[in-house]
């Protein structure tokens, strides 16, 4: 299990250091700083073994985090708890800085004390912890049994990441459908491969402990409720495939909340959601992707010193929609010594060093094309080596979900406080924003 | 702590106050101050004195002196100062042992508060106290707390238990901890259960042989159950340890599987892995052609996919997992090419992971996606990425012959990039492919001289040279081409050394006419100025041969080479199968089984995969191994830069088994230089190509000329005067030896400086029949195999007053058949007092009847006075045959299939023999080596052994440097000879 672990500024000094393990030394902590931090060449691996003793490592922004060990941990798990770590400290105290961390170095070592016994994680939960480990402490001394017994049920229990006796004046909850599609296209217009990755980020803020249901128009689902639904109740079906079609979900994951042994057996997604944001679930589809932007490159080369670019790009949803932030980058060779660009739409520039021109445009609707021309001029080289032609790359957000993807119901039961589902605020956003959208040229 | 007083400053007066203040005091005197702020009677001012140490702590300053100022201040309500206190307390009860006493009766007192994260507290910060003095007083309170109402202290005692374990397992044994930490596996609160499997776990690793984990059906449903309901983090204890189980049959590894299932959906990719772990490890019982096996096959790919989507640092972890899980089963993802295309901002290690991963998924379907994939990344600007791009595409033309043309002309338009390393890369690969697909694409050879010039590592130079020698013929400049090498030939590499002299050797016998200047000045180069013995042997067996019979040269130098194998870089199969019962650990990461890098006895026990249920593959006969099973995994051929090579320092030269079987002692020397002599004359070679085919190939054809080789240099009588043009540094052991084939063994003996084996150990004379039951006739005897002879050694004493006559001897019916193949033969009577040595010769086809113990043997002698019975136990070497060397492969492909529970280990105490030698000792009993690892210090030799009856028997024998006991591991389709075999090498060990 997990050694020990240390928590670096960016010159190498050690902001927090934990020892677990008796293996695991003093000289651990400048093992890594020599050889890591202060290694002349780019990391070229997240795990390194240094005299026998394996550290995982994390950045973030100019902080290392740092797991150490000797023995044959699971390596997955160490990262897991690295960024869990991460992410505890962020919810207690912003952003990981030097700053921060010095500033609450007490409430560090406390955090780590209760989720790392022995190297072993335990429940790190914010939502759990910061029932009993607040940055006044103070909390433990006037807490009634009660209280105290509530809290360590919750953290040893089933529903560890959510506390009893939540209340809001008003029910509400935020459904962000998040995608990012990833394109990679032929000069032809040919699909080389598409995939849409995607997460559905709730935030709710519901009393008591309510019994959420989340439905989607996964085709699974859809598939076997158009079967039954047929025979019982053809309306239901109706309503349940009305036009929409369905998308095929290649693989998903799921917050710890969600009952996975519910969803394999039935493909339903049940949960008892934390409190406040998190991230219900991740997806990934690779069928029927709707690419809301093609690019027509058209590269032509005119004699050894000029080369002429034009790319048109066209939108590929319905008219109604506004695709924002918009930008391209047409990339352009190491020997180019000028660039005149027109454009429709939008602005150009030529960025030397970026190698690249970068054309941005603000908002455009779907259904719409907009063109730019350039003409590259090149200084003659003696440079055998070909001018690679590295693809142009877009960037995007659009107010729809690539995939397909739709919210069909989110319901919430709570059967001892005295408010229904229909009394629950909901809201649903979907944005699709490009991942790697490149067309080659 | 400069940053500190930095930050403070900056901060000014009046901004708020926080802990980074801590960070500041660096005076003199501080300690005093600190001293006397720890004394002082307001809380506040305590806790803030408190709080300056623990940041003192942090930078690594000594602030043990405040020891006894720090602990008074424990004895508090206040739980965060009371948490920085024992976090000191942690730090220095260790150096201060004495002292820490003193905070036991706060600790004990803090295990009854009425508060139950207090009592958590107390006993999770005792356990991390490693004093003795302290450890005794901890095992009260901590058994309260393993009853404890709370499940909160439940959980925190149970990881206790582990802690006090580390410190003093015999406290926790004596104790009854353990049986209370079993219990607690069956808890209501699924966190306790996740806590106390974390902490068996950990505990039976450092009792390999206990019964701790008492994995049965009933604590496994526990396990299941608990893991729907725990954190994520108890969700990998439960399925890490589940991973260890061993279902008793097909159906129970199905249902198991089935309840697993579902955590494949798991945000955690720590909880996926391990659940991936135990799909792997236990889909190897069920049948194939369950459809289940099927689903479960497809279940797989997903998730596995989706943790390519991770962060980085995960992804890493998920490739180096995914890469030998291809490697098991490379169904599972053979459609998922795609997601391991390279992103342009993916950090280098996911690069190059995903690039290795691409080469294996690679096959005819997908190969033309692959290869526009490949040129568009060796264009990237990485030199490692780069580099291994351009070996990937040698790689795919080897793999997939459809595309190898395609992969020859993308490598020549690369070669048009004049990119240094781009080009030299890519001649190394194309040495490769002209080795795979011989006369096919020489037609580019002409490019390739073009970049000559150019290539200044000696890898590429190396390759290039191998091309000139090998197609001389078709170059017409040859000659001028490795003459230009020839100049600065003392400051080049071996390996570029050896393949001039090689290259220009057979552009000589190619084109004797005009080169003979040529190929004297490397001769003279290589055996004169040359203080490098591998040259040095190479010049002088070429000029002899040459000088000798240039016919034979021929043969032996333009050898057909056998073509290089389709599959590289694989992981050997017990290793991978290891490794595959390790996914998601470092182990999986390294590539390494956990001993290569643990410390002490944790995690060196080994893992195996349970055999497939059913199927009845266990009762096949033996011939198995022989006849060469049809799934035997491709042959593993090292490539240079292959970081698990080297990590592992695998010894993958080719197998040198290929020598048929040879009769005994004279001719063991000619086959003592084929095997090791030749191999170890032309050990550099293994990493350039040319080499290794001439020399070491292990074709059974050219194995013919090594041997004839062999032959002429130590037969030839002639030798010194047809060498008449060789040097007189001449190494002495060549030059003095005698002419005769019969010196043979002992010149190859001095100049390999291994042992000889001196043939198997006979065990002395023991009496088997007593002169008073034999009425008078004392027979001793023992057992020898001679030559592939058995023969049974016998002396017969008369110590009766007559004469005796007419000796004839009969066996019963035994274990191995042994039977005696001809008359006893005394011919002359025995006269009183007179003894006589008689030799017996057995065979091995007489009536079979397992006996107890197997190697039992009733004997009947008869003479003129009576019969008598005895009986004798024969050691099993006896039936250890001559050809019981097994091929490297088959090795492999047998010890998988034998099941694990046929495995059986043995401990040979007290030998005091290195590895070599104790191979030695054991091929003389033929018990053959067939290969040997080192492994940090290590050396595991695997060894082969075939009885008369065609049963094989496998062992792996690991030696420590330093440690005299041998670890012996013995797998036999027949079980129960396993035990004699062990006391088989006992015996020749021990003499």
């Amino acid at each position: 299990m997990i050694g020990g672990l240390f928590i670096y500024n960016h010159k190498g000094e050690v902001l927090i250091s934990r020892v677990y393990r008796d293996d695991i030394g003093r000289n651990a902590v400048d093992a890594f700083r020599v050889n890591v931090i202060h290694a002349r060449q780019q990391v070229r691996s997240p795990v390194t073994n240094i005299a026998r003793t394996s550290f995982f490592h994390v950045k973030r922004s100019n902080i290392w985090l740092a797991a150490v060990t000797k023995q044959n941990v699971n390596a997955a798990m160490v990262f897991e708890f690295l960024y869990k770590m991460c992410d505890v400290m962020a919810a207690y105290f912003g952003k990981i800085s030097e700053e921060n961390i010095k500033n609450n170095f007490v409430l560090i070592y406390e955090l780590l004390d209760e989720i790392l016994d022995f190297g072993y994680p335990q429940n790190s939960e914010t939502g759990a912890l910061k029932t009993f480990i607040t940055q006044q402490g103070i909390k433990g001394q006037h807490q009634t049994k009660e209280e105290q017994s509530q809290i360590t049920s919750q953290v040893t229990g089933q529903i560890g990441w959510r506390r009893e006796g939540i209340k809001y004046r008003r029910n509400e909850l935020f459904l962000d459908v998040l995608e990012s599609v990833n394109l990679l296209m032929s000069p032809q217009g040919q699909v080389l491969s598409a995939h849409v990755s995607g997460r559905v980020v709730m935030k709710s803020y519901l009393s008591g402990m309510p019994e959420c249901k989340f439905g989607m128009n996964d085709k699974i689902v859809i598939d076997k409720q158009g079967k039954g639904g047929t025979t019982d109740d053809p309306g239901k079906s109706e309503l349940g495939g009305s036009g929409k079609q369905s998308i095929a979900i290649d693989d998903c994951t799921f917050h710890q909340c969600v009952r996975l042994s519910k969803f394999d057996s039935e493909r339903s997604i049940s949960f008892i959601p934390p409190d406040g944001e998190y991230e219900l679930m991740r997806y990934r589809t690779t069928k029927d992707i709707i690419l809301p932007f093609r690019v027509i490159p058209l590269v032509r080369e005119v004699g050894r010193t000029k080369l002429e670019v034009k790319v048109v790009i066209k939108s590929n949803f319905k008219p109604s929609l506004l695709a924002q932030k918009i930008e391209v980058r047409i990339p352009t060779p190491l020997n180019t010594s000028g660039v005149q660009v027109i454009c429709m739409k939008g602005k150009a520039k030529y960025k030397a060093s970026e190698n690249a021109i970068v054309w941005k445009i603000k908002r455009m609707a779907g259904m719409k094309e907009s063109q730019i021309s350039a003409e590259i001029e090149l200084l003659p080289t003696n440079d055998k080596k070909k001018w690679a032609r590295p693809p142009i790359s877009m960037n995007f957000e659009v107010p729809f979900a690539p995939s397909g993807l739709k919210v069909r119901y989110l319901k919430v039961f709570e059967s001892k406080l005295n408010y229904s589902d229909h009394d629950v605020i909901k809201w649903v956003r979907y944005i699709g924003r490009s991942g790697i959208y490149e067309t080659r040229c | 702590m400069e940053w500190a007083s930095q930050l403070c400053e900056n901060r000014g007066l009046g901004s708020k106050m926080t802990d980074s203040k801590y960070f500041t005091t660096t005076k003199k005197g501080e300690i005093f101050e600190l001293k006397a702020e720890l004394n002082s009677d307001k809380k506040e001012k305590k806790k803030e004195a408190v709080k300056k140490v623990i940041a003192s702590m942090t930078v690594g300053k000594d602030v043990s002196a405040l020891f006894p100022d720090v602990v008074n201040c424990m004895q508090t309500d206040n739980l965060e100062l009371k948490k920085l206190v024992y976090l000191y307390l942690m730090n220095y009860a260790k150096s201060q042992p004495d002292m820490a006493i003193m905070a036991v009766n706060t600790f004990v007192k803090d295990c009854e508060d009425p508060n139950p994260l207090i009592r958590a507290l107390a006993v999770r910060t005792m356990g991390c106290i490693r004093v003795d003095k302290i450890t005794e007083y901890l095992c009260e309170p901590l058994r309260k707390c393993l009853k404890d109402e709370d499940p909160y202290v439940r959980k925190t005692a149970a990881v206790c238990v582990a802690k006090l374990h580390d410190i003093n397992a015999q406290l926790v044994e004596d104790q009854g901890f353990l049986d209370t930490l079993k219990d607690l596996i069956s808890d209501s609160n699924p966190m306790v259960v996740a806590n106390a499997v974390a902490a068996l776990s950990e505990i039976a690793e450092s009792h390999p042989n206990s019964n701790l984990l008492d994995l049965n059906p009933q604590t496994i449903n526990k396990l299941l159950t608990a893991l729907n309901e725990c954190t994520e983090w108890g969700q990998i204890f439960i399925l890490d340890c589940l991973a260890n189980y061993m279902p008793r049959d097909d159906r129970e590894s199905q249902s198991i599987c089935e309840r697993v299932t579902p955590r494949l959906s798991h945000a955690n990719s720590a909880v996926v892995l391990s659940a991936v772990k135990v799909l792997m490890k236990f889909m190897e019982m069920l049948p194939k052609d369950l459809d289940y096996y099927g689903t479960l096959l497809k279940k797989l790919a997903p998730p596995l996919v989706t943790l390519l989507s991770a962060e980085p640092e995960l992804q890493y972890v998920a490739l180096r997992n995914i890469n030998l899980i291809v490697q098991k089963r490379p169904e599972i993802l053979k459609h998922e090419m795609k997601v391991f295309f390279v992103k342009y901002n993916d950090p280098i290690y996911v690069k190059l992971e995903k690039l290795d991963i691409m080469i294996r998924l690679a096959s005819q379907a997908n190969i033309a996606q692959v290869l526009a994939e490949l040129k568009e990344y060796a264009t990237e600007v990485d030199v490692d990425f780069v580099r291994k791009a351009v070996r990937a595409i040698g790689r795919c033309a080897i793999k997939v012959e459809q595309s190898a043309e395609r992969c020859v002309s993308t490598l020549l338009d690369l070669i048009q990039t004049k990119v240094n390393y781009v080009v030299q890369e890519a001649i190394v690969v194309i040495k490769d492919i002209f080795r795979k697909y011989p006369n096919k694409y020489e037609s580019v050879i002409a490019t390739l001289c073009e970049n000559l010039d150019s290539l200044d590592e000696p890898e590429a130079r190396a390759a290039m040279i191998w091309i000139v020698g090998e197609y001389a013929e078709r170059i017409d400049n040859a000659d001028e081409l490795l003459e230009s090498f020839l100049e600065g030939f003392h400051d080049e590499s071996t390996q570029v050394q050896l393949q001039l002299l090689t290259a220009i050797v057979k552009l000589f016998l190619k084109k004797p006419t005009e080169t003979q200047e040529l190929v004297q000045q490397v001769l003279s180069l290589a055996t004169q100025d040359s203080d490098n013995p591998d040259l040095r042997d190479r010049g002088y067996i070429y000029w002899r041969l040459l000088s000798t019979d240039p016919v034979a040269a021929k043969e032996v130098v333009l050898a057909e080479k056998p073509l290089i194998s389709e599959e590289t870089d694989l992981i050997e199969p017990t290793l991978l199968e290891e490794l595959i019962c390790h996914i998601g650990t470092l182990a999986s990461v390294y590539h390494k089984p956990p001993s290569a890098f643990v410390e002490g006895s944790r995690g060196v026990q080994h893992k195996r995969i349970p055999a497939r249920a059913g199927s009845g593959e266990s009762a096949e006969s033996s011939d198995v191994g022989q006849s060469g099973p049809s799934e035997a995994p491709p042959a593993v051929i090292p490539s240079q830069g292959d970081l698990l090579g080297d990590l592992l320092n695998l010894d993958l030269a080719p197998p040198t088994a290929t020598v048929p079987s040879v009769q005994p002692s004279m001719q063991m020397g000619a086959m003592d230089l084929l095997g090791g002599g030749l191999d170890s004359l032309m050990g550099d070679d293994s990493d350039t190509p040319g080499g290794r085919t001439e020399v070491q190939s292990p074709q059974p054809s050219s194995d013919y000329r090594e041997r004839e080789l062999g032959g002429d240099i130590g037969g030839s009588p002639s030798m010194g005067a047809g060498l008449g043009a060789a040097p007189a540094a001449m190494p002495a052991s060549l030059g003095a030896a005698p002419a005769v084939g019969g010196g043979l063994g002992d010149l190859f003996d001095l100049g390999g400086g291994v042992g000889m084996p001196t043939g198997s150990y006979v065990a002395p004379k023991t009496v088997w029949l007593l002169a008073m039951k034999g009425k008078g006739l004392e027979i001793s005897g023992t057992f020898a195999r001679r030559g592939g002879i058995i023969q049974m050694d016998l002396t017969l004493t008369n110590k009766a007053m007559s004469v005796m006559t007419d000796f004839a001897i009969q066996f019963n019916r035994n274990s191995f058949g042994l039977a005696p193949a001809g008359p006893l033969q005394v011919l002359t009577p025995l006269s009183p007092n007179q003894t006589i040595d008689v030799s017996l010769p057995l065979s091995t086809s007489g009536p079979v009847m397992k006996m107890e113990p197997l190697n039992n043997l009733q004997v009947a002698v008869k003479n003129n006075i009576d019969v008598f019975y005895f009986s004798c136990q024969y050691p099993l070497s006896l039936l250890f045959v001559e050809d019981g060397k097994m091929d490297r492969q088959v090795f492999l492909a047998t010890w998988k299939d034998i099941p694990n529970e046929n495995e059986a280990h043995f401990q040979i105490k007290d030998i005091h023999l290195n590895s070599d030698v104790a191979s030695n000792k054991l091929q003389g009993s033929n018990i053959f080596t067939i290969a040997k690892r080192t492994v940090e210090g290590q050396d595991m030799l695997y060894q082969s052994v075939k009885l008369t009856n065609g049963i094989w028997v496998l062992a792996e024998m690991r030696i420590q440097t330093g440690n005299p006991n041998y670890t012996l591991s013995i797998r036999c389709r027949a079980p129960e000879v396993c035990q004699f075999v062990y006391l088989c090498y006992e015996l020749v060990l021990k003499n």
